[in-house]
């Protein structure tokens, strides 16, 4: 006889009772501790179920509150007892209720008779401490916890200031390196009793019945005064979420179970009679000896940690609605935006698709209909091209359309008479490449064969629609990555500042832009934005035409 | 908000539940018990609550689904069924069957009966209230009943969890679809829209309001604004100070609207999926056209319902033929909220 279990319960008396039968019959003694709060009905009936088991006895109970010292005392009442009781018990492993064995006890056995002076408890400093959630660490050791922190929250917490504020630190008891851990540890005999024997024990003992959360430091810090050796990991596998509660496992985790090696394993569903019926079948085959290796169970449980804890970026749904002000990324993809382009450059579109890849709509928020790329009415996810639709949350129609696509570059074109709302949301929104030539809009006027006085007005909303724009794009808070020329600097030398474009989407590449699409005829161009002043309508947006040098020689075309 | 205001709103609502309870107390004698079986609700169960109205088409496979998932006991009010679901109802062994010819519209579209039915049974219990044309699934529910998932939520402190209704719709016209009452509506109607849907909150009850899918994109391109609620809190740790507002698209108190996560992080959130397109859905919209007992302002959606009665084709070249829960999430339809 080599192995002792000691067993905190207080609920789920049936499992409790199967696991500990379990344990007993492979001949490991079992000291049970049933916390205080359990009725003395509950108690004796519990306890009347093992009647005639000699292995299995009950320790002095305990009324235990979570994070508090009682924990400690209950674990010390059973492990006293377990030290007195059975003189063979070399090791002693703390479990509690729903705690599940994985592997027979036998291999659990040998496992520690090859490393019989080893003590199995995790035990880091708390410098190295990762895994708090109040972000308490070294305070656990130097203030006072006296109030619970689930009964009476607020006054735990303002007592915690307080102290803060005061600057009160207690004394740290001579010899002791405060170290934290999970609770659940496997520990040798030499160790416990030098721990339980200590002759400063009652000092030790009322030094920490103040510290916060004692389960997770005071063994994990004694230990380091007296062990041999240390394996600072638990042979328990547990698993915490983000508010750190242990995970808990169900029937259909039966497999990563299996494959982990682990051999105990905590929470247990009460109910995952799969579980309970698997892995404490007698006739379950004994595996190979195999280190526990719970590396695909740790990357399952991390992946819902972080689905939980910061969500999938740029998703809104019934369960994620980040409020206003959030600070993450708004959308979940990086998505291209151009203005002005297509009014300068015959067929830009084709010509971008060709050279960035990916879907290259239209106006998406066109005043008819959404312009979808290849003409589709739906796009993914049935995103409709419908402008009422798309206008009655035109911010959302945006992180739509990238969610249904995502894997898949997403670039449209946006000018002054498209759906103002958006403007502000793509500014803030650090995916957004936004590329703007101010004052293009102007060219399909100059072109047009309108009477002057539809292209006045036209141009005067248009400008105002485009001043509005610019000025979002130059708002503070403002996170997208901006290009902005007025149409007189960009026509000087497009070709590079497209190269630049094309470069900071894609990456940089070996290739080199050779062409660029047609642009029109625009000599006449400044005798145009003349002719607007002349009629009292002011184009600021489109730059200096007086010393740029206009591209020429293109046949005129109608707009 | 400020916070004056916010204590202003929190006491005019309360005021709100209050009269919402006394509401549904009057309403009490509009419901006769037909078959009472709630002697057999243990503590711990978890209730179901309905109301029902010809609705023989699609009961069985409701219950089936519902059963499967761990629904102990349904207490069910029938309005006025003349299809024999009633006679079907009162012959399951796990239903509490109470019955009323009066309004639908006028008891807030069921729910004041049911709110009479949740204060005396739901209390302390687990309760998903649902019509009979949604079926609830949730991240693992192939694998985990809603006793694990509630054992869970109460866990996390959680005594809510919110759903995203989503219309399922078959290949082709509605009217041609086939379908028997024990087969599986999913199987008649395997498509939904995946990614259409807007979302706002709404400041006073602090509830998400969700909009769109394919009754917006077919229907409402007109007056999105009009379009049906989405959003539901289907599944409440009842007590009997609470109540629903308006369907379970919110209840009071507030804090159980608060299903979803304002940090970034996901949330659990479940689906209902919504089986109201079966081919019957031609000769319901022509009754429910003339009896008005379906939207607050019934003559804004005489236009919903001749589309309907016009026997449309919902589906699309982007449609989404259903798959499972783990499909719905991937989409990000619903979430395991952390629940691995």
């Amino acid at each position: 006889m080599t192995l002792g279990f000691v067993m905190l319960v207080h609920t789920a008396f049936d499992r409790a009772e199967q696991v500990a039968q379990y344990w007993s019959n492979a001949g490991c003694p079992v000291i049970i501790h049933v916390d205080g709060k359990v009725t003395q009905k509950v108690f004796r009936a519990f306890k009347a179920r093992f009647d005639g088991n000699r292995l299995v006895r009950f320790s002095k109970r305990v009324r235990v509150e979570w994070g508090t010292w009682s924990l400690v005392e209950a674990t010390q009442l059973a492990t006293t007892r377990m030290l007195d009781n059975f003189p063979d018990v070399r090791h002693v492993y703390l479990a509690s209720g729903s705690c599940l064995p994985l592997r027979p006890v036998g291999e659990l056995q040998e496992y520690l008779f090859a490393n019989p002076e080893t003590d199995f408890i995790e035990s880091v400093t708390i410098q190295e401490v990762t895994w708090t959630v109040d972000g308490l660490e070294a305070e656990r050791f130097t203030l006072r916890f006296p109030f619970s922190w689930r009964k009476r929250r607020k006054l735990f917490d303002r007592y915690t200031e307080l102290q803060r504020k005061l600057g009160v630190r207690r004394k740290l008891p001579e010899g002791l390196s405060p170290h934290l851990g999970s609770q659940w540890w496997c520990l040798t005999r030499d160790t416990l009793e030098a721990i339980l024997k200590a002759p400063d024990r009652i000092a030790m003992d009322r030094y920490f019945q103040r510290v916060w959360i004692p389960d997770e430091s005071y063994f994990q810090s004694l230990t380091r005064r007296y062990a041999r050796r240390i394996e600072s990991r638990s042979l328990t596998l547990a698993k915490f979420d983000t508010q750190g509660k242990p995970h808990i496992f169900y029937d259909d985790h039966v497999q990563l179970l299996e494959r982990s090696d682990c051999f105990v394993a905590r929470k247990i569903w009460p109910q995952a009679d799969a579980l309970y019926g698997t892995f404490l079948d007698p006739d379950r085959p004994a595996k190979r000896v195999a280190e526990p290796n719970p590396g695909k169970i740790d990357r399952v449980f991390a992946r819902a940690n972080d689905r939980r804890g910061d969500g999938r970026q740029g998703l809104y749904n019934q369960g994620r609605f980040p409020a206003p002000g959030f600070q993450g990324p708004v959308t979940c993809a990086r998505y291209n935006v151009f203005s002005g382009f297509a009014d300068l450059f015959e067929t830009f579109d084709l010509w971008l698709a060709r050279r960035i890849g990916g879907r290259v709509h239209g106006r998406l928020y066109h005043p008819d209909r959404a312009e979808f790329a290849g003409e589709e009415r739906v796009l993914n996810g049935c995103l409709s091209d419908s402008a009422t639709l798309r206008d009655y949350r035109p911010q959302q129609f945006l992180t739509n359309l990238l969610w249904s696509t995502r894997g898949e570059r997403q670039t449209f074109f946006y000018g002054p008479g498209d759906t103002p709302e958006v403007a502000q949301f793509m500014a803030r929104d650090p995916n957004a490449t936004i590329c703007v030539i101010s004052g293009a809009w102007a060219i399909p006027l100059h072109l047009s064969q309108r009477p002057m006085d539809e292209i006045r007005s036209e141009a005067a909303r248009l400008q105002r629609a485009e001043l509005a724009f610019l000025k979002a794009l130059n708002d503070v808070g403002v996170t997208a990555r901006v290009h902005q020329w007025t149409l007189a600097d960009f026509v000087v030398q497009p070709m590079e500042k497209l190269q630049n474009i094309v470069d900071e989407i894609t990456g940089p590449g070996p290739r080199r832009l050779t062409d660029i699409p047609p642009m029109p005829d625009l000599s006449a161009f400044p005798e145009f934005l003349q002719r607007l002043r002349n009629e009292g309508v002011k184009p600021v947006v489109m730059g200096d035409f007086a010393a740029t040098p206009l591209p020429q020689g293109r046949r005129r075309h109608g707009r | 908000m400020g916070t004056g205001d916010d204590l202003w709103t929190a006491y005019k609502l309360r005021w709100r539940r209050r009269r919402l309870l006394a509401r549904s107390l009057r309403k009490r004698r509009q419901i006769t018990c037909r078959v009472d079986r709630t002697d057999l609700i243990a503590p711990g169960a978890i209730l179901a609550f309905a109301t029902v109205r010809n609705e023989g088409l699609r009961l069985p496979h409701f219950f089936d689904h519902h059963r499967t998932l761990g629904v102990d006991h349904f207490l069910v009010v029938d309005n006025a069924s003349d299809d024999g679901s009633a006679d079907w109802l009162a012959a399951q062994p796990d239903v509490s069957l109470w019955s009323t010819p009066d309004s639908y519209k006028r008891s807030r579209f069921g729910i004041d009966w049911l709110t009479v039915l949740m204060r005396r049974y739901g209390h302390g219990h687990w309760c998903l209230t649902l019509d009979a044309d949604e079926l609830f699934v949730y991240a693992h529910h192939t694998t985990r009943t809603l006793k694990a998932l509630t054992d869970w939520l109460s866990w996390q402190g959680r005594d809510s969890m919110g759903a995203l209704m989503l219309d399922l719709y078959p290949r082709g016209a509605l009217g041609e679809a086939k379908h028997h009452p024990h087969q599986d509506p999913v199987d008649t109607l395997p498509y939904f829209d995946a990614g259409n849907y807007v979302i706002t909150r709404q400041a006073k009850l602090q509830n998400l309001w969700i909009q769109g899918g394919v009754r917006a994109r077919c229907f409402f391109a007109p007056e999105p604004r009009r379009a049906p609620t989405l959003s539901k809190v289907p599944l409440i740790r009842w007590h009997r100070s609470y109540a629903y507002v308006t369907s379970t698209h919110s209840a009071l108190p507030r804090r159980l609207n608060h299903v979803y996560d304002t940090n970034g992080g996901e949330a659990p959130s479940g689906v209902l999926l919504h089986t109201k397109f079966l081919p019957n859905i031609i000769s319901k919209s022509s009754e429910e056209k003339t009896r008005r007992q379906h939207f607050e302002n019934s003559d804004l959606y005489q236009g919903y319902y001749d589309a309907l009665i016009g026997d449309p084709v919902l589906w699309c070249e982007q449609s989404t033929r259903y798959q499972g829960w783990q499909q719905l999430e991937g989409l990000g339809l619903m979430s395991r909220g952390g629940w691995a």
